[in-house]
């Protein structure tokens, strides 16, 4: 049952924000406390998944494979906990960070249902369930894209839902031919059925389409340019919302299906995935050396990113030996252990670098370097918050990123994908040159003028974007147990057995028809 | 529209659809209907009402914002789920309880899922009204404008 929570807690109150249409105080109270709320959800799920081991639930009470599944194992419940975490900041942040007549056309209503949206599918064990989360999500973000219609957001969000409905479709292709395949939409029958049909290319064929469109979802080479043409249009609360959140689920799905489900041909997929991921990381970050905006080079260096995330997913399947092995090997492992850690880390510091963004713009107007200056001397608690996370953000030492990219690249260098490592090092490098622009044109230099009325509501940017750097500082000096949660994360993902043991237990599984009279439960 | 016979056969209609959408709403669970084909109807009804008298004139008699309607509608949905939660079966789970009340030839059932039906029934008449409305808006915007 508390599976089910991370849904249902954002949906409830989704609907009770409609249903208070008008009042904003009201709304952004519940707002943030089902946020809060979430966060609770996440703990106790993620506590309860290390303890008692995964989690899972049948919606309407029809068993597997026949019902809906939702399933929580270690990466899932981590990614759930990051959502509310997310939320939280957000929330609150958007108290100062966002005009009143947003909150009145439905801006929690929006927030909340995105949450739940991404929250499901964290949770989902089934692919059109998965579908049904990524429209929901497509539905809600393309409204908090357009909300206020400007001419500049109705120019990104076009090329944003252009190609994500592209990808929707993409999507819902590949679940037809899975289903008619198969006869399966169940995740984990599917790696049962799959590896049962003994053909491994027509398989790997049925993935196709849904690894593509994941991989429009999460921004990877070479369908990456929505993400860099919309992020900087709506207010930056909601820019913050979409990066910490929206492109990651397209790479947790990633890591779900080609660990659970399409593991027949894992050499070939393991090429395509470092391949797409060097691309991602130099096309990215290249894209942020030219811009002049604090939230385009930050929007761009998200779609670098995504290319770390994937490298560590490559070079796992491609240390992993064919069939499903007894002992992972322990490159396989770190690799993905990696990814996860560098998920975590990311979500957090990305969201953090864009409520800063944002609090810059509140303060100054705007967020064009030409125009900015000074900040360090004028703001130097918000100065030493954007340095802290923007150094986190390119790996300095003991900071959070550092972390991950030496986990990423120690796999890299046992595994012997030596260039994909050089290139990780180079792009690196370029991130922290990004990071640094930022730093001296926005900081440094003579301050110029600054705005007449600075907007109100300062302490509820301020406190958000503590809470997230709070939590970057603790991933930076716990990074040993990050680490370890990461490892076991990793070590669950690569051997799916616990997880079709927990969504599909007992042996003469999949024979039982389910009936009406009771509910589907053998 | 200004057509007397439209309007006059919209004050007999609007009833006469509503009505018929609830009774596709209770029987939809064994039969065909539920709440969404209810809703519709319900929202067709008041979409005529629209057509005839205008929109304002339809929100007035619908007299609930339909975002509200939305919005509750969802609540109750999403909340039917919950009481099956409460007694440690799955969410949505379908709990069914057996009324005999005075005078009825057979034994009613009652369930949860009813409870889910009447909240879609409600949701989907408020986002198809709200779409009906914000559409006539529009239309009447432009002809303000011209």
């Amino acid at each position: 049952m508390l599976v089910t929570l991370p849904i249902l807690v954002p949906l409830l109150a989704c609907a009770a924000c409609l249903a208070l249409w008008g009042r904003v105080r009201a709304q952004q109270v519940v707002a943030v406390a089902t946020a809060a709320l979430m966060v609770v959800v996440g703990v106790t799920l993620l506590h309860a998944v290390l303890t008692q081991g995964i989690q899972a639930a049948a919606l309407g009470g029809w068993a597997a494979p026949y019902g809906v599944a939702l399933v929580a194992d270690p990466l899932g419940a981590v990614m759930v906990l990051l959502t509310a975490i997310v939320g939280l900041a957000v929330a609150v942040f958007s108290i100062g960070g966002t005009t009143e007549a947003r909150w009145a056309n439905g801006h929690a209503a929006l927030m909340l249902a995105m949450l739940g949206a991404i929250s499901g599918a964290f949770v989902s064990g089934d692919l059109f369930n998965i579908y049904v989360w990524f429209e929901l999500m497509l539905l809600s973000s393309f409204v908090l894209l357009t909300l206020g219609g400007e001419r500049a957001q109705l120019e990104g969000a076009i090329k944003y839902v252009t190609l994500n409905l592209l990808s929707s479709m993409v999507f819902l292709a590949g679940v037809g031919l899975v289903y008619a395949s198969t006869g399966t939409l169940n995740l984990a029958d599917l790696a049962i059925r799959l590896d049962a049909m003994d053909d491994a290319q027509r398989a790997t064929a049925l993935g196709a389409p849904l690894l593509v469109a994941f991989a429009i979802k999460a921004a990877a080479f070479p369908l990456y340019f929505w993400l860099p043409a919309s992020y900087h249009t709506p207010p930056p609360v909601v820019s913050a919302l979409f990066a910490g959140l929206l492109t990651k689920v397209g790479v947790y799905t990633l890591i779900r299906v080609t660990t659970l489900v399409f593991d027949q041909e894992r050499a070939l997929l393991a090429d395509a995935v470092l391949l797409t991921a060097g691309l991602t990381m130099v096309s990215g970050v290249l894209g942020a050396m030219s811009q002049n905006d604090i939230r385009r080079i930050l929007s761009f260096h998200i779609v670098s990113q995504i290319g770390y995330m994937l490298m560590g997913l490559g070079i796992a399947l491609h240390a992993m030996p064919p069939g499903d092995p007894a002992v992972l090997p322990e490159t396989a492992v770190l690799a993905l252990s990696g990814a996860v850690f560098y998920i975590i880390h990311h979500i957090v510091v990305k969201t953090n670098l864009f409520l800063i963004a944002g609090a810059i713009q509140a303060e100054r107007g705007t967020g064009d370097l030409e125009r900015l200056g000074g900040m360090a001397r004028t703001h130097p608690v918000l100065a030493g918050l954007f340095l802290f996370s923007a150094l986190s953000l390119a790996g300095i030492p003991i900071l959070s990123g550092f972390w991950a990219k030496v986990i990423l690249v120690r796999a890299g260098l046992e595994e012997g994908t030596y260039l994909i490592v050089g290139v990780s090092l180079a792009v690196s490098l370029l991130t922290l040159f990004s990071m640094m622009k930022i730093w001296t044109r926005a900081f440094w230099g003579e301050p110029a003028e600054p705005r007449a009325t600075p907007s109100a509501g300062a302490w509820a940017r301020l406190v958000p974007i503590w809470f997230l750097a709070s939590i970057t500082l603790a991933i930076a000096l716990g990074a040993p147990w990050v680490y370890e949660f990461a490892t076991s994360a990793a070590q669950a993902a690569l051997l799916p057995d616990a997880y079709i043991e927990t969504v599909l237990p007992g042996p003469e599984v999949g024979v039982q028809p389910a009936t009406p009279e009771t509910g589907g439960r053998p | 529209m200004n057509s007397v016979i439209f309007r006059s056969s919209t004050q007999v209609l609007l009833p006469f659809m509503l009505t018929v959408s609830v009774v596709v709403l209770f029987r939809g669970h064994n039969e065909p209907g539920g709440g969404f084909v209810g809703g519709l109807l319900a929202a067709s009804g008041f979409a005529l009402h629209a057509m005839a008298f205008g929109y304002r004139s339809a929100q007035d008699t619908l007299r609930i914002d339909p975002r509200v309607l939305i919005g509750v509608g969802l609540f109750i949905a999403a909340g039917s789920g919950i009481p099956s939660l409460l007694v440690g079966e799955a969410y949505l789970q379908g709990l069914w309880i057996t009324l005999e009340p005075y005078g009825f030839p057979e034994p009613l059932k009652v369930g949860t899922p009813l409870a889910f039906d009447v909240g879609v029934y409600l949701l989907v008449l408020g986002a198809a009204f709200l779409m009906v409305c914000t559409l006539e808006e529009y239309r009447h915007d432009a002809d303000d404008g011209s």
